[in-house]
């Protein structure tokens, strides 16, 4: 291809109308669909006219139930697009055989595999997860809101910046080709000089404000918002894995912040960091990277660990087996993931001693985990096991996710790591562990707390499809993905010679499209259930028979989560008040103290979409106004002082009888 | 009784699973990395059978009880113990975390010695499993280019190089010395010793020993830009009397690799064919990792030499390249370093997106045909430009 | 918590009929926002220490260029620090007289040490302009870059300290020493001596080593 100069206007910088793809029939195609599906909704919320409400009760909200669901959609949305972007890449593996080179040419493939790790990770996953947080870990402290709830709404905000301007990089210029970590030298101005990498900074460097900040609000939340007479060795297990996990937030993310701080200034102004000329040094970036890399991967696990852990406690009916053991694992890979990070690139040349070390250093944290695993099953021993949708999913898990572990365990093994890095078994690894470990959670998690969220369960029918064609769909898809690995097929590769691999890549294919039965069949499950809602209501707050606090208060929970604040004397503090036939208040209430909602998160966030979308295209004077609208912004909401409200004890008492109704009525009654 | 149905097919799953698992490791078996061609490979493939096997000792018991208790202790089996207050006990703990850490303890014995036998960097300690080295014999060094997008293999002793094809004697220890001139890539024979990190400015050393003629492939494991997935060479395992033919036949090319011949073949291209030089201007590999191909450019080892004078770098190994470079490279003439995006108000090529129309629809063209490279800086070039350019 | 509940040994007490809502906004949970602002310094000390190790990968990568020993010039640098550690000492009698309740004091002290970094800031400046204009910018080699990136971010933190002590002036005169303004001087304070924590690093590990090298 060849590109002509382009003139950097001093208004639209280097935005000018070849920087749409309206040569491309996919995207054209897309960019239809998204029309037509955007203009549909936002007309319908004029018609019905909901704006208002949305603005009120949803996009300024500081309630942390209504920021989680937020979390959730924003998770769900994305997962489609990461989705979609998978499989153009199987279709593409599936038939670029023998001289063909399949549908996708380099400069579309690469941007696919690139936008599809780096949305499943800070699109999906990490929203997904932040989401069940928010929306749990309050309830189960017994609190009414997190520590702050202003920096809640406006991290959850910051996110979707961040998502909003990589959907844009669709439409409007291009993607990264660097692969989802954005590597070095690929991403270097030299090589790139597109807005592909500066799309993927400024997108993630937004977001991970969001991120960073959330995980400083839920550390402060756990250690200052417990209910009285919850210590920390009486946490509920989902709060202890959820409070490591973001404080490896706070701990990690500030390296990634700086990395990409120091790319931008390589792209912007020149410097170098991590130029092939003039003392740069590109392996510095892998390191940085990875230091945040692989503890984000216990960012993830962990919560989903601890989902998990409550999962299996609640439907075998016993008390988690080696609750201490558990915590203590828990701390000690928090601690361990920090030593890790260089069985990213055993190969790079580092010698003998420090591969070793970073090896065993691997491997040592497969024994926590392995004792979790142990926990998880001598929870299961002696159980009662009810095979409500979450718990099949922890059995699920159980089976794939101990093969994940194995794989990594040999990938820890340098001289394995020799013959197998960088190749497709390495990515079946981290498929297997993320999709059997973090994504099989977190469906398990939306199963098992929405109708805590809303009021009414799931169904169960299309919740087993969506579960059996994800578990099914799973190893179709990626058992192959190990053998052609074993065959020495390296990963990112757009075409292949070797026609005997054909066949494994066509199995793959089909898996997805069994994974994709299992996505259709989620989103069937949540519009069946939101239409049979009311055969599927439960209006005891307590559907699953479970133990801890979340479940002691209504479903949906009020706004301020309890009326009267819980007191914890023992682990599974609602299995506790249930045997000891603890009273729920039903009169006395006060008043009840709440932050009040704003919008400031919203503007801050657009602001920040507008700066990064600025500087993506050289535009410089509106980068300037964005950026000194943010600082002005910022610094007016500090004077307001006018931040909170209290709920008169007349509408919390009326709440409450509302409940009180409720749980009169016979059970198995709906209203 | 509405819990069977969904044990049952977790069975009905598992048999399956294990079929296709058991397919893929079979056929696996005919595969690269399981059917290695050299020791070192070998080694490395006995290392993955061991440490698998020692997993195993574990995992299959793990799997095993996690399906018998889901089973057994399913609520519609009331004839199984429930004792929901037991959450404790220190056998089972003790046993829970000391099973885990026994093996641990054992792989990472193994770990600690295959790493350093291992190492890359080490010579090798012996040709094949029955062979031992000959301590008098020299390896074969091979200095291996990693281009934008093709490998070059330069046999220094030999004088000849060679684009996209490696020829290894069998039973002679090889040592590679590795670089690029721009991407990131990775150095991967599976059948012969795995892989290394080739890297701009940096020298990386890797010893191998072929043991069984053939032809092999190999690749850059490391995705390295728009011509990547076309980044393969061919590795012909031959005897020594077959070597020698092949280094005739090499010598016998006309072209000669020089610095200007470098300098072309490094601009980027794809799917080149394999190439034969005759001839190759001394120290190019030297020059090519130390950034000072180009006429009137200052080696990286004089900018170390002046920078530690100045006071920086050295300490450590003196030797160039292994270890954290100190100032890397000369300055490069004006124009060619970009300048950053601040800089560009005016003018320049800012590499837009790349949606004009192609002359051709690009996918299934012919090999090597410019339209499948797609990396929006580089200028249209005609086909196989390497022969184009010698 | 530490307020337990008050229950007799048979039955406990399973909720809390407070006087006053617990701790959940960020207006109310005092200490919250201590703990809170605390974790955000450490996150910040990660960033610098990205910085400083990048510095140090890169602290010999002259490429050619000017060294330190060419281009720092102590004296400065050491006025600097002189004029930093002071800042931390005068923000200090601010946080003593907020404690004493005594507004104006507080306000002068406050001002001064934003003077103070003012001059720091300035003689930074000073600094980096006489670099650029030897020819040592940022753009020459990969130890200007990480030089000009690590003490540049430390004196982007001092700005923003500057710009927060502006803004504190105002609402001081606003409201006085209402308990948000008490904590966001609090907060202020803990931001002001982490950067001078932080200097004392750069000043150790980036001038005094790169000259003694």
């Amino acid at each position: 291809m060849s590109h002509a100069p382009t003139e950097t206007s001093a208004i639209f910088g280097r935005l000018s109308l070849q920087s749409f793809p309206i040569h491309e029939p996919i995207l054209i195609v897309t960019f239809a669909v998204v029309v037509l599906l955007g203009t549909g909704i936002l007309a319908a919320v004029t018609k019905y006219r909901l704006w208002g409400w949305l603005w009120r009760e949803w996009f300024t909200s500081v309630d942390h139930k209504k920021i989680g669901i937020m979390y959730l959609i924003l998770g769900i949305i994305m997962l489609l697009r990461g989705f979609a972007d998978a499989i153009m890449m199987r279709l593409q593996q599936a038939l670029a055989f023998g001289g063909s080179e399949g549908y996708l040419d380099a400069h579309h493939y690469d941007q696919v595999f690139s936008a599809h790790g780096t949305i499943m990770i800070f699109f999906v996953a990490i929203p997904l997860v932040a989401g069940i947080i928010n929306y749990v870990l309050p309830l189960q402290i017994g609190a009414r809101d997190v520590a702050f709830p202003f920096l809640n709404n406006l991290s959850f905000w910051m996110t979707a910046a961040g998502a909003l301007l990589v959907m844009m990089s669709l439409f409007i210029g291009e993607f990264t080709r660097a692969g989802w970590l954005n590597y070095v030298p690929v991403s270097n101005l030299q090589n790139a000089p597109d807005t592909g990498p500066d799309y993927y900074l400024w997108a993630l460097q937004i977001a991970g404000i969001g991120t960073t900040l959330s995980g400083i609000n839920m550390v402060v939340t756990v250690i200052k918002m417990r209910a009285p007479g919850m210590t920390m060795m009486k946490l509920p297990i989902f709060v202890w894995t959820a409070f490591c996990s973001n404080i490896l937030v706070t701990a990690i993310f500030p390296v990634l912040t700086a990395a990409f701080a120091m790319l931008m200034l390589d792209r912007y102004a020149g410097f170098n960091f991590f130029t092939n000329d003039l003392g740069g040094n590109p392996m510095m970036y892998w390191n940085l990277v990875w230091i945040w890399g692989h503890p984000e991967v216990y960012v993830l696990i962990l919560p989903a660990f601890g989902i998990y852990s409550e999962i299996t406690s609640t439907f075998t009916g016993k008390r988690l087996f080696g609750y201490s053991s558990m915590v203590y694992a828990t701390v000690v890979i928090t601690i361990l993931s920090w030593l890790v990070w260089l069985h990213h690139f055993f190969t790079m040349g580092s010698g003998a001693s420090v591969n070793s070390f970073f090896g065993i250093a691997t491997m040592v944290i497969s024994i926590p985990t392995g004792a979790k695993i142990f926990n998880w099953l001598f929870t299961m021993y002696r159980g009662r096991i009810r095979y409500e949708l979450p718990m099949m999913w922890v059995v699920a898990f159980m089976l794939t996710f101990t093969v994940g572990g194995m794989t990594g365990v040999l990938l820890a093994v340098p001289p394995a790591d020799f013959v197998l890095h960088n190749s497709l078994f390495l990515v079946a690894h981290f498929h297997n562990v993320i999709i059997g470990g973090v994504i099989f959670g977190l469906f398990a998690g939306i199963d098992y707390w929405w109708p805590k969220a809303f009021g009414f369960k799931l169904d169960r029918f299309w919740g087993k499809i969506h579960f059996w064609g994800w578990v099914v769909g799973y190893w179709v898809a990626w058992t192959p993905m190990y053998v052609v690995g074993l065959m020495g097929t390296t990963r990112r590769t757009r075409y292949f010679e070797d026609p005997e691999l054909q066949i494994w890549f066509v199995i793959a294919a089909i898996g997805v499209a069994i994974i994709a039965v299992g996505i259709a069949a989620f989103l069937i499950q949540i519009f069946v259930s939101i239409r049979n809602r009311e055969q599927l209501r439960d209006t005891t707050g307590d559907p699953w028979n479970a133990r801890t606090l979340e479940w002691s208060t209504s479903s949906p929970p009020p706004p301020y989560n309890f009326a009267q604040t819980p007191v914890v004397h023992d682990l599974d503090a609602w299995y506790d008040m249930k045997a000891q036939h603890a009273e729920r208040p039903v009169s006395g209430f006060r008043p009840i103290h709440m932050p009040k909602n704003t919008g400031t998160g919203v503007i801050l966030s657009a602001l920040a979409l507008v700066l990064g979308f600025a500087m993506v295209w050289y535009i410089w004077w509106l980068a300037i106004v964005a950026a000194v609208g943010l600082l002005a912004v910022g610094i007016g909401h500090t004077f307001n002082y006018d931040r909170d409200y209290h709920i008169p004890a007349e509408e919390v008492t009326a709440l409450e009888d509302t409940r009180t109704r409720l749980l009169a009525q016979p059970a198995g009654a709906t209203a | 009784m509405r819990d069977h149905p969904t044990l049952v097919s977790f069975r009905r799953l598992a048999a399956p699973a294990a079929l296709l698992l058991g397919a893929g490791l079979l056929a696996g078996c005919s595969g690269a990395v399981l059917d290695p061609a050299g020791d070192v490979a070998r080694q490395q493939r006995d290392i993955i059978y061991i440490s698998t096997a020692l997993m195993l000792v574990i995992i299959v018991p793990v799997m095993a009880l996690t399906a018998m208790f889901a089973w057994r202790y399913r609520r519609s089996n009331q004839d199984a113990t429930y004792d929901p207050d037991f959450d404790h006990s220190t056998g089972l703990e003790l046993v829970i975390w000391s099973a885990p850490l026994l093996i641990v303890i054992a792989l990472g014995a193994l770990t600690w010695w295959s790493t350093h036998l291992l190492d890359p960097y080490r010579p090798l300690g012996r040709v094949s499993a029955e062979k031992p080295i000959d301590p008098k014999a020299r390896p074969l060094v091979v200095q291996v280019v990693a281009l934008d997008w093709k490998w070059l293999f330069i046999y220094p002793e030999q004088g000849v190089a060679s684009v996209n094809e490696l020829a290894l004697p069998v039973d002679r220890q090889v040592r590679f010395d590795l670089t690029s001139t721009n991407m990131m890539n990775t150095f991967y024979a599976p059948t012969l010793a795995g892989m290394i990190y080739v890297m701009p400015g940096m020298r990386s050393t890797m010893h191998a020993v072929l043991n069984r003629p053939g032809s092999y492939k190999g690749y850059s494991a490391n995705y390295s830009g728009a011509g990547f997935s076309g980044m393969r060479f061919r590795l012909q395992g031959v005897d020594q009397a077959g070597f020698d033919g092949w280094v005739a036949k090499v010598k016998s090319a006309p072209r000669v690799l020089d610095s200007g011949t470098f300098l072309k073949l490094e601009q980027p291209s794809e799917k080149v064919p394999v190439t034969y030089f005759g001839r190759v201007a001394p120290a190019l590999f030297d020059r090519a990792y130390q950034r000072c191909v180009k006429p009137g450019t200052t080696c990286m080892g004089e900018v170390m030499l002046r920078d530690q004078q100045a006071g920086g770098g050295g300490g450590g190994d003196p030797r160039l390249g292994t270890g954290m470079p100190a100032g890397r490279t000369s300055v490069p003439p004006p124009g060619q370093k970009p300048e950053g995006g601040l800089f560009k108000d005016d003018a320049g090529p800012t590499g837009t997106h790349n949606t004009v129309p192609k002359k051709k629809p690009s996918g299934s063209t012919a090999p090597s045909d410019s339209n499948n490279r797609d990396m929006s800086f580089l200028p249209s070039r005609p086909a196989a430009p390497v022969r184009a350019a010698v | 918590m530490t307020d337990h509940p008050r229950g007799d040994a048979t039955r406990p007490s399973f909720y809390l009929v407070e006087e006053d809502g617990h701790d959940h906004g960020d207006d109310h949970a005092g200490g919250g926002t201590i703990v809170g602002f605390w974790i955000y310094l450490m996150s910040d000390a990660l960033i610098f220490a990205t910085l400083f190790a990048t510095y140090g990968v890169m602290s010999t990568s002259y490429a050619g260029g000017p060294t330190p020993r060419e281009i720092f010039e102590l004296p400065l640098v050491a006025l600097n620090t002189a004029i930093l550690l002071v800042s931390s000492i005068t923000y200090g009698f601010a946080m003593i007289a907020m404690q004493e309740g005594r507004l104006n004091a507080v306000r002068l002290w406050l001002v001064v040490t934003a003077l103070l970094g003012i001059g720091f800031v300035g003689v930074e400046l000073f600094e980096f302009a006489t670099l650029a204009h030897e020819g040592a910018v940022p753009q020459r080699s990969g130890f200007l870059s990480a030089f000009f990136t690590l003490v540049g971010t430390h004196g982007l933190h001092v700005t923003a300290g500057i710009v927060w002590i502006g803004v504190m002036l105002v609402q001081l005169a606003q409201r006085g020493l209402v308990a948000e303004n008490q904590r966001r001087l609090m907060c202020l304070s803990m931001f002001w001596h982490f950067l001078d924590v932080i200097w004392i690093g750069v000043f150790t590990f980036v001038y005094l080593l790169g000259v003694v090298r």
